[in-house]
């Protein structure tokens, strides 16, 4: 009956699906299976799954293009037409959006693999343990001209020091940290109640444009400007965090 | 946003017309007639090349089957070709009404019990659109969560549950004809 298969009866069923249809990495498939061999609704679940595969590749079509439509299909390819206000439409609103900064045009979601330990866990990893009391700032200024100089001497780089306190991000301070195999300077910025920390260190190569990574509740935002590597990462809900890696890499 | 895959650069010939048959199979099966899935696909595919070269990213086949849906979704709006299914005939009329030891009832189910002698395939024809494009991107096009998500517009949480709820819909009729 469809009703042992309803998802209220195991939060797990969802899951089950997902594995079937291969969205899980192997150590969620592998939790995944031991839980399996628990529940019963589990298992019937991916009975049911398989059997509505297995009749749909069985009994549900695949509509091919017929040939003279294809064929008219190629031929209208040879010879566009003029816009059509639809398309216009298409293009303002593709246009505001560029407008709305290349940083958001190009910035692009990419889900973390879990289990995957790399510069992305450090850089999570290293914010949480600054959020631990007395661990946020070494030096607590919102002063760039006083953050700056204090991390001469310490690095072998000069991080690039912005404050953003008339955007509405003030500079909490700045911290040495230890990323990549080198020290990091790490800037502390106030949003509302939140923090975002901000990593630096030297990285040649062009300008790259940022990418989004997500974890727990956690955004992390990097890209590449003028030969320094920027990781920015915060709890603020990742809108806000993009308005600051926008705000940031315009300032001057 | 269409950023997988590997065809940036290329013409429309070589990156969009490859692509032809998965937006016919969509086309087809949002529209549920042929001469509508001839229209559908054509004005597509004129829209397409009208803004290829607006085109920024290189998934070719997720940005075609995105432009077939949202003018699939155009046209039935329209009510230009949009069909009535009959929910109940005969001696199922009464199995359409939910039965109040069943909370869970819904429109779904009474359709599903409605249309309990159907084959799957009949079966997935009459699923609410949002459902069927979701099992048929999924199933038939086999596509991952995360394209089905762009092409539809929707969270990938909302395509899970879709597709659950679809293959639930569909999981009755499948169990008959596996066990006649």
């Amino acid at each position: 009956m469809i009703r042992s298969h309803d998802p209220g009866e195991c939060e797990m069923t969802l899951l089950v699906q997902a594995d079937f249809d291969g969205e899980l990495d192997a150590a969620q498939a592998a939790a995944l299976a031991a839980h399996r061999a628990e529940c019963s609704i589990c298992r019937a679940a991916s009975e049911s799954l398989e059997r509505v595969r297995h009749a749909l590749l069985e009994q549900a079509p695949y509509h091919r293009t017929p040939a003279a439509l294809r064929a008219r299909l190629a031929a209208q390819a040879g010879r566009p037409r003029a816009a059509s206000a639809w398309a216009a439409n298409w293009r303002r609103a593709a246009a505001s959006f560029v407008a709305g900064g290349a940083i958001a045009a190009a910035v692009m979601l990419a889900i973390v693999p879990r289990g995957a330990p790399g510069l992305a866990d450090q850089v999570f990893a290293g914010h949480l343990r600054a959020l631990e009391p007395g661990h946020l700032e070494d030096v607590v200024s919102t002063d760039q001209h006083t953050v700056k100089p204090w991390f001469d001497g310490k690095l072998d780089f000069a991080p690039p020091v912005k404050n953003l306190a008339a955007e509405g991000f003030p500079l909490l301070g700045g911290r040495l940290d230890y990323l990549a195999g080198r020290r990091v300077a790490a800037m502390v910025y106030g949003r509302a109640k939140h923090v975002i920390d901000l990593y630096a260190w030297p990285e040649p190569g062009a300008n790259a444009a940022p990418t989004v990574l997500e974890r727990d509740g956690y955004t992390l935002i990097r890209w590449r400007q003028n030969g320094m590597a920027l990781w920015a990462v915060s709890d603020v809900e990742r809108s806000g965090l993009e308005d600051f890696v926008r705000r940031w890499h315009t300032a001057p | 946003m269409w950023s997988m895959g590997g065809e940036g650069g290329r013409d429309f010939e070589s990156s969009v017309l490859p692509h032809l048959d998965a937006a016919y199979n969509l086309a087809r099966w949002l529209m549920r007639d042929p001469t509508d899935a001839d229209d559908i696909l054509q004005e597509a595919v004129l829209r397409a090349l009208t803004y290829y070269s607006s085109f920024r990213g290189d998934n070719a086949r997720g940005w075609l089957l995105q432009i077939v849906r949202n003018t699939a979704y155009a046209s039935m709006k329209l009510g230009r070709t949009l069909r009535t299914v009959p929910l109940a005939t005969g001696d199922d009329a009464t199995a359409a009404m939910p039965e109040p030891s069943d909370p869970g009832d819904d429109p779904e189910r009474a359709l599903l019990k409605a249309r309990a002698h159907e084959s799957v395939d009949r079966l997935l024809a009459t699923l609410p659109a949002e459902l069927r494009e979701a099992i048929v991107l999924r199933e038939l096009e086999e596509l991952s969560y995360k394209e089905i998500a762009q092409i539809t517009q929707a969270p990938i949480g909302t395509v899970m549950s879709r597709l659950w709820r679809a293959r639930q819909l569909l999981a009755e009729a499948a169990q008959r004809e596996a066990v006649p």
